[in-house]
């Protein structure tokens, strides 16, 4: 919502300058988006007066001219204009100004001429014809009256004013208006609000019954219909005060009938329309939803095709109007027009603006509309128009109003308990100040039985709260004491998952990976991308209905997308390196279509690419993960060929004591080109919640050994693809509970090795908690490690 | 010989103040006072002195000794000490070549955001509470006092699953399920994601991050609500911050509120982050709606709390002074790196 100063100022005697004005009214809740100076680009521009006009010796479109600048010191300026003549008074830009947009004049030479300043047009003020229509098609703008020379041109043409944007809230619809906002601004600073007074002569002594009739066929959509008629009208430029005041708001005056109607809705915040009566077929008026598919031309010449939902004005033939948001071409006023059917109405403001939306047609009007206006404003608009086109002197008004208003709305009665105000703001405001609010909001109140009449303009007030709050915002919330609240103490805490998951984010961010987020939709495509079977349970995403494009249409059921697509960024960024990790979620609908919320499974996902990275290292993060959480005993890697998106010999499944985990290993070279990137990506996925159920976050300590250990060293060739982790189930079972830990340290495949061969070598280390152990006891041991590698694997000892 | 001891002990002074290297010392040792050294051969004679000389000339000659011994330990301990600094001047570095880096991974700078003001709140006894992202109507809106056609359900640009389920708009509908737990009192906060049906550009995201705050109890009060805000705001954006509470409009708060702090780049006088203003929008706030307690099994007459959510991006963009909003969720590690 725009509004002037000046024009507010009709209303409201407001002293402070503008600055203080956009903080105090925004702290007692209007807020203002934006402030600025209309004319403020005008600088150093004056009133002047021709003395002279000579021709120009080098150019023949140019002319010399000196000017009087009031000072007693006449200036040359060198012109271009040809509507000048001696002794015309002028606007003046004098050297070192600037004129509309900020433009800087100066002065210099045209053509070998000195030029000391410019002659200004309307459009070099910023203005147009619409605003002074005095003023000539091309040329500069030559005063009527003749003002001071060397006056400022912003106070000779009077185009000083302060414009002032608000961002009103949708519970306020009575505040997009200059007298809503006159209201705001009177209770901010405690001060009585001019209305305007609203008579109208009504010249033509006809009944306006015997002239137009209303019908309302749907009532909820139209809860009021308010017509009157002016007769004899004469189409024109409105008045200069009401040509700025339009401006002022953004709005551009056109001609005294539309500037009227345009001036009372931004006054009462009631839109209004005027049709040409001699285009209503039996001068019947009737209020109707659109047939389905009915076409329909607005004033703006396109043709639109409504359906049933949308409501129209129209008459027995044919729709004059889309209610509430444009009139039709075929009613709209013209040069010839003599009488004019005023409309006032009230329309439904939820209907109104789907109307808008689905035509793609949102008008000043509609706007308005759409956040709910006040039927017994109707009234109050109309007739202010029409008082304006007798004061204008455009027409002859007719007596009386055809007002079709089947459910009046009244004024509603509620309770207020001062008690209650006080306890929920914290506050100790007097019932005295509370009333006194309440009468500068122009709420009715009855002291005695304390019972507030609420006006109709402000249906957001119902509750105890309601009330409380706009104590609060007059009283000033600034004025509100900060306090801590007392109460019952409760704890505070992340819960047992939270915390999983930050000691996850912490080692993961200790192992050297960077935390990446990544959007949660994606574009159903990347199924393909990532090889994901036809017949996959991860291609039963959830659909967005409404998505902002394909790439954003369903929820995603693996969380790979955003990892691949963040690591291919890295990558053809010419990172050298990236390592990333995220926990983030999964959607996983029960059924489809949707009928109940999906299960959102929360999923550790790390991504990495670069030289020093290869399966080992990830596979050592992950391990780092279970080893930080306590579920090292609990984790079994073995390997996985069948994920379709990953390397078929480089894959291992994650089991965490018998439940599926997660997975890791190399991405699948296929993938990694769907996703350009050139080069090896290593991935694990690990589910949070079954770390969260094997987590075990306190461990019991081991005494620290007080004896000595004992080494022994064992190398041996065993067929290839015997798994380590096989032999190494081989060794603990038969070491005894003596060994205390072994580690693989070499494993060898190539020369002097046959080929489907390998030579593995583990270090084990013997200990007892109780004694020194003697060289027999592990000798025991070892003999029966080796004997069982032989069983089991035909192992052969290397010496 | 009592002159012949003297010459001795300045001989042997001198010869040890030549010494150079600890090796050389135990030739003088040996040479003085060995077996077969100087001194040695001096004493051996003392035999032939007599019985009133013996003890005179011994203690002279002990004297020597010590001096000497004294002396060869001085030397000693000095040469031993110019040969550590020579050894420690050998392995002078340059030091302002570059440490070895450590491979140190980065939080994301929205975590980090979410985490800073988790640890306020949970100083405060606030719980930390998760909801689902994918939520039904109900919880979305008309628990939060937002029927059917409200300007508000349309001013959010929903992304709907289908008529009754859809991509949470706000945070706000963990309130309503946080309520209907039925435990009071409520102390908790909620970070999470959020949709809403915007293009990308600099400044906007379909998906992005809020933190919602309820609080609700016997007694709650409007000063309650500016307090812990207030205490929030200073411990988040330091402690000569100040708050300015302007009135404003949600359906599920009554009275509402709009929380501005003190611009963080320049204190308040107006600059470039804060468009002149001196103030920075945080957050939106207010008194829990008494519609929206009722429907949650709450009794309005008892008990009375408080709300509010936040936008995190734009608390991370204006602190880190991050300019595109899209840098966030691209995860270029060369962005990750700096926080």
């Amino acid at each position: 919502m725009d509004i002037s100063m000046t024009w507010l100022r009709d209303y409201v005697n407001v002293k402070a300058n503008i600055k203080d004005f956009v903080e105090d009214i925004t702290l007692s809740g209007s807020k203002v988006e934006s402030y600025s100076i209309i004319s403020g680009d005008i600088k150093k521009v004056v009133v002047g007066k021709v003395l002279s006009i000579e021709k120009h010796p080098n150019a023949d479109k140019l002319v010399i001219t000196k000017v009087d600048i009031g000072n007693g010191e006449p200036i040359q300026i060198v012109t271009g204009a040809t509507n000048l003549y001696v002794g015309a008074i002028v606007p003046v830009a004098l050297n070192g100004s600037t004129i509309a947009n900020g433009v800087k004049i100066k002065k210099g030479k045209l053509r070998g001429e000195e030029s000391n300043g410019m002659l200004c047009s309307i459009q070099e003020l910023g203005f147009d014809r619409h605003d002074f229509p005095e003023a000539p098609e091309n040329g500069i703008y030559i005063f009527k009256d003749t003002p001071e020379l060397g006056t400022n041109v912003v106070d000779a043409l009077d185009i000083y004013d302060e414009a002032v944007e608000f961002e009103i809230t949708s519970n306020r619809p009575d505040c997009f208006s200059m007298l809503g906002l006159a209201r705001e601004t009177g209770a901010t600073y405690r001060i009585p609000v001019k209305y305007p007074i609203v008579k109208v002569k009504e010249e033509i002594d006809e009944d306006i019954n015997n002239m137009i009739s209303v019908e309302i066929k749907n009532p909820n959509l139209c809860p009021r219909y308010v017509a009157r008629v002016v007769k004899d009208v004469k189409i024109a430029p409105s008045p200069r005060w009401m040509r700025k005041r339009l401006r002022s708001v953004g709005i551009r005056p056109i001609n005294n009938i539309v500037d009227i109607t345009n001036f009372v809705m931004q006054e009462y915040g009631q839109p209004m329309h005027a049709f040409s009566i001699d285009t209503i077929a039996d001068r019947k008026i009737i209020v109707r939803n659109a047939e389905e598919g009915e076409k329909f031309t607005t004033l703006d010449g396109i043709e639109r095709t409504l359906s049933s939902s949308m409501l129209v004005i129209s008459d027995p033939k044919k729709a004059v109007a889309i209610a509430g948001v444009m009139g039709g071409e075929n009613s709209m006023i013209t040069g010839d027009t003599d009488t004019v059917l005023f409309e006032s109405a009230n329309f439904d403001g939820p209907n109104t603006r789907i109307t808008a939306k689905k035509l793609g047609l949102r008008t000043d009007a509609s706007g308005k509309y759409e956040k709910g206006l006040d039927p017994n404003i109707c009234d109050k608009a109309i007739d202010r128009a029409v008082q304006l086109v007798e004061m204008l002197g455009c027409g002859k008004v007719v007596r009386g109003r055809v007002d079709c208003y089947p459910n009046k709305v009244e004024p509603r009665k509620i309770p207020y308990n001062p008690k209650k105000i006080n306890k929920l703001l914290g506050t100790d405001i007097p019932e005295e100040d509370m009333v006194r609010i309440f009468k500068l909001l122009e709420i009715g109140v009855d002291k005695k039985n304390r019972i507030l009449t609420i006006p109709t303009f402000r249906p957001d007030l119902e509750l105890n709260a309601d009330l409380a709050e706009e104590v609060a915002r007059i009283h000033g919330y600034d004025k509100i004491m900060p306090t801590l609240a007392s109460g019952t103490p409760t704890v505070g805490k992340k819960t047992y998952e939270q915390q999983i998951s930050d000691i996850v984010k912490n080692s993961m961010i200790s192992t050297g990976l960077c935390e990446a987020m990544t959007y949660t939709f994606e574009s159903p495509k990347v199924f393909d991308k990532l090889m994901i079977p036809s017949d996959s349970k991860l291609r039963d995403a959830i659909k967005i209905s409404n998505p902002l494009g394909e790439d954003f249409s369903i929820m995603r059921t693996t969380t790979l997308n955003g990892m691949l697509t963040s690591i291919s960024t890295n990558y053809n960024r010419r990172n050298d390196e990236a390592a990333i990790f995220e926990i983030g979620k999964v959607f996983m609908p029960k059924s489809l279509p949707l009928t109940e919320l999906p299960d959102e499974l929360k999923k550790l996902t790390i991504c990495m690419y670069g030289d020093k990275y290869n399966f080992f290292y990830i596979k050592g993060i992950c391990e780092h993960i279970f080893d930080v959480l306590g579920c090292s005993d609990e984790v079994d890697f073995s390997p996985k060929n069948d994920i379709p998106w990953m390397h078929p010999g480089r894959t291992a499944s994650i089991t965490l004591n018998g439940s599926e985990a997660g997975y890791v290993g190399e991405l699948h070279p296929t993938v990694a080109e769907n996703y350009s990137i050139d080069t090896r990506v290593y991935i694990a996925v690990i589910d949070m919640k079954l770390l969260n159920e094997n987590a075990c976050l306190v461990n019991s300590y081991r005494a620290l050994p007080k004896y000595p250990s004992m080494t022994r060293d064992i190398s041996m060739v065993i067929k290839k693809e015997i798994f380590v982790k096989d032999i190494e189930k081989v060794i603990r079972k038969n070491a005894g509970k003596l060994l205390e830990s072994l580690v693989l340290f070499d494993v060898y495949q190539g020369a002097q090795i046959e080929s489907d061969k390998k030579s593995v070598s583990y270090k084990l280390v013997f200990r007892a908690e109780d004694r020194t152990l003697v060289d027999d006891e592990v000798n025991k041991a070892m003999e029966k490690v080796i004997e069982a590698l032989k069983d089991e694997f035909g192992a052969k000892l290397r010496k | 010989m009592k002159k012949k001891l003297q010459e001795i002990y300045e001989k042997a002074i001198a010869t040890l103040e030549g010494v150079e290297q600890t090796k050389d010392l135990d030739d003088v040792k040996v040479k003085y006072l060995g077996k077969k050294g100087e001194l040695t051969n001096i004493l051996k004679s003392m035999k032939d002195l007599s019985s009133d000389e013996r003890p005179v000339i011994g203690q002279i000659a002990n004297q020597v000794r010590s001096g000497i011994e004294q002396k060869i330990d001085e030397v000693k301990d000095k040469l031993a000490a110019a040969e550590l600094n020579a050894i420690l001047d050998k392995e002078t570095l340059d030091v302002t070549m570059p440490g070895r880096a450590c491979a140190c991974g980065h939080r994301h700078p929205l975590d980090t955001v979410i985490d800073e003001i988790s640890n306020i709140f949970i100083g405060m006894g606030y719980e930390i509470a998760d909801g689902p992202e994918i939520e039904k109507d109900y919880y979305n809106f008309e628990a939060l006092n937002i029927p059917a056609n409200h300007p508000a359900k349309d001013e959010q640009d929903t992304f709907y699953i289908n008529g009754d389920i859809l991509l949470r708009t706000q945070t706000s509908p963990v309130q309503i399920r946080t309520m209907e737990k039925g435990k009071l009192p409520v102390r908790m906060i909620c970070p999470g994601s959020v949709y809403r049906a915007d293009e990308v550009d600099a400044t906007h995201s379909p998906i992005f991050h809020q933190l919602e705050g309820l609080v609700v109890d016997k007694n709650i009060t409007m000063g309650d609500l500016k307090g812990a805000l207030a205490t929030f705001a200073k411990e988040l954006f330091g402690k000569d911050t100040k708050v300015r509470f302007r009135p404003h409009h949600f359906p599920f708060t009554e009275p509402s509120a709009e929380m501005d702090v003190t611009c963080f780049a320049c204190g308040g006088k107006g600059c470039r982050v804060c468009k002149g203003e001196g103030y920075i929008e945080v957050l939106g706030c207010g008194m829990v709606h008494p519609n929206v307690l009722k429907r949650c099994g709450i009794d309005p007459e008892e008990y009375s709390g408080f709300a509010f959510g936040m936008g995190l991006e734009r608390v991370a963009m204006q602190r880190y002074g991050i300019t595109d909003l899209r840098l966030l969720y691209e995860n270029d590690v060369k962005f990750l790196k700096q926080f």
